[in-house]
């Protein structure tokens, strides 16, 4: 195995965790994940709790996946990695119900949409079925963080002009820009402008790294 | 060895599921205790809550018997059965017929005045969303409401659990005059409309569910209210007297014999 003598953070592996922020995003670029984009980007805190959980089930399950590579017949490939995400969600919820109750609340809803995020199948089936754990660990993460601050960014402007505040702080009001004739934007809560919000982040991205438009 | 044999894909998958069921049931079973009981503390927390005592959800425990003196359970005639109110499962009350459901009710002593809890239970958009009101003495102005919900969209049908859903609620009435009216959830309510709050935009069908659930709940209060009111109190006694039929059998009795 030639990836045996590899250094832990390789050139290679460093580009496993950078190259979905950017140039592989599974957001912007892979196109991945938008469901669950539109759905928990009305406010920041749920975003970030959405995004921590997903880093820990697409890490860990990226990992199992990519220990069991050699013994998972391909035909139920894809149910494998959907039994082991589902039960790593419903681990994780049952332990936060129990101890973490506060947070489990305000994940209760996500849950199944961390079962059914594309990115979390889709990296298992790319990359763990093909890779080392240490690799596949390195993916995940990469993934999560990728996936997290668009997450983040899309959160933090449909908060912010959609209802005024950040982390559900009336910034706004506190600058007093409600006195000077400003609303807020009704339309930001609505999930069309989350995909619109994506779909300018995507845009602002192609402006900025040409090689990344495709031919005609 | 073939990965790909049959018999090994079906055994694969056997194993797989035995694994993991085995995994989640311990799961399960290992922290089904700590996860009810906070279910419980989180609905004393609620009660508390809707008669604007904040506690922690720790705290709620010990504080609770501070405030609530009496947990009853009603009938739908307004009757009171026996019974613990904490211990009815709205849930499964409203599966059953009208006239068969056990209705809970909490009497709380705030600052010395009595204030009636009723929990509340209805459908949001994606689930069950729930509550409790207090009202007042005169079993018409609202005292406090508070509401939760499984799984409602954050930031739209999920904002009935913050206080600027919850607040609008206080002194709000559910009676015009005698008639009951309720309290509903609008679109852009005036202040003075004693029996409208302002809905969520964006959260409609919630802001509907709300409505529809305090209605439908208070309704089946309202024989019970009718029976603290203490004029309807008098004339039920004075009817009871009258229908006493004993004492109707004795009175004709005692006036047949003065006629011997």
């Amino acid at each position: 195995m030639s990836n045996k003598k590899e250094a832990l953070f390789s050139k290679n592996n460093k580009k496993l965790i950078s190259d979905p922020l950017n140039d592989n995003n599974p957001i912007t670029i892979q196109v991945l994940g938008i469901c669950s984009a539109l759905a928990i980007t009305v406010q920041l805190k749920p975003a970030i709790v959405m995004a921590i959980s997903v880093l820990f089930v697409l890490s860990v399950a990226n990992v199992l996946i990519s220990l069991m590579r050699h013994l998972i017949p391909s035909r139920i490939r894809i149910i494998v990695q959907l039994v082991v995400i589902a039960t790593l969600v419903i681990l994780v919820d049952q332990v936060l119900k129990a101890y973490v109750y506060d947070v489990s609340k305000e994940l209760s809803v996500f849950v199944g949409l961390i079962i059914t995020n594309c990115i979390i199948m889709g990296r298992l089936e790319a990359f763990g079925m093909a890779n080392g754990p240490w690799k596949s660990f390195l993916d995940g993460l990469g993934n999560s963080f990728g996936y997290a601050w668009i997450l983040i960014a899309v959160a933090f402007f449909r908060e912010l002009l959609g209802s005024g505040t950040l982390f559900g702080y009336p910034v706004l009001e506190k600058i007093g820009l409600y006195n000077l004739g400003y609303e807020n934007n009704g339309m930001m809560i609505l999930p069309p402008m989350a995909l619109i919000t994506v779909g300018i982040i995507i845009w602002i991205q192609r402006i900025k790294n040409k090689d990344l438009v495709e031919s005609k | 060895m073939d990965v790909n044999k049959n018999s090994y894909t079906l055994g694969f998958a056997a194993i797989m599921v035995i694994i993991v069921a085995a995994l989640l049931s311990i799961a399960a079973i290992v922290l089904k205790e700590p996860q009810e009981r906070n279910v419980e503390l989180e609905k004393k927390q609620n009660i508390l809550q809707s008669v604007g005592v904040e506690v922690s959800r720790e705290e709620s425990e010990t504080v609770y018997y501070n405030f609530i003196k009496e947990e009853l359970v009603i009938d739908s005639k307004g009757e009171i059965n026996e019974g613990i109110a904490f211990d009815v499962d709205l849930a499964k009350e409203l599966k059953k017929d009208i006239s068969e459901q056990n209705l809970p009710l909490y009497i709380a002593e705030v600052d010395g005045e009595t204030k009636y809890i009723i929990p509340l239970r209805g459908k949001g958009l994606w689930g069950p969303i729930w509550g409790f009101i207090a009202l007042n003495e005169d079993l018409n102005t609202v005292y406090g409401a508070i509401f939760d919900h499984k799984g409602e969209t954050p930031g739209l049908g999920a904002e009935i659990n913050t206080g600027n859903f919850q607040i609008p609620f206080v002194g709000k009435t559910i009676f015009e005059g005698i008639e009951f009216i309720s309290i509903s959830v609008i679109k852009s309510a005036e202040e003075d409309n004693m029996h409208a709050v302002n809905g969520i935009s964006g959260g409609t069908i919630t802001s509907n569910g709300v409505s529809d659930m305090i209605k439908e709940r208070l309704e089946r209060y309202l024989p019970y209210f009718e029976n603290q009111n203490p004029e309807t109190k008098i004339e039920k006694e004075v009817e009871i007297i009258f229908s006493d039929s004993t004492l109707t059998d004795s009175l004709t009795k005692i006036q047949e014999e003065s006629y011997e």
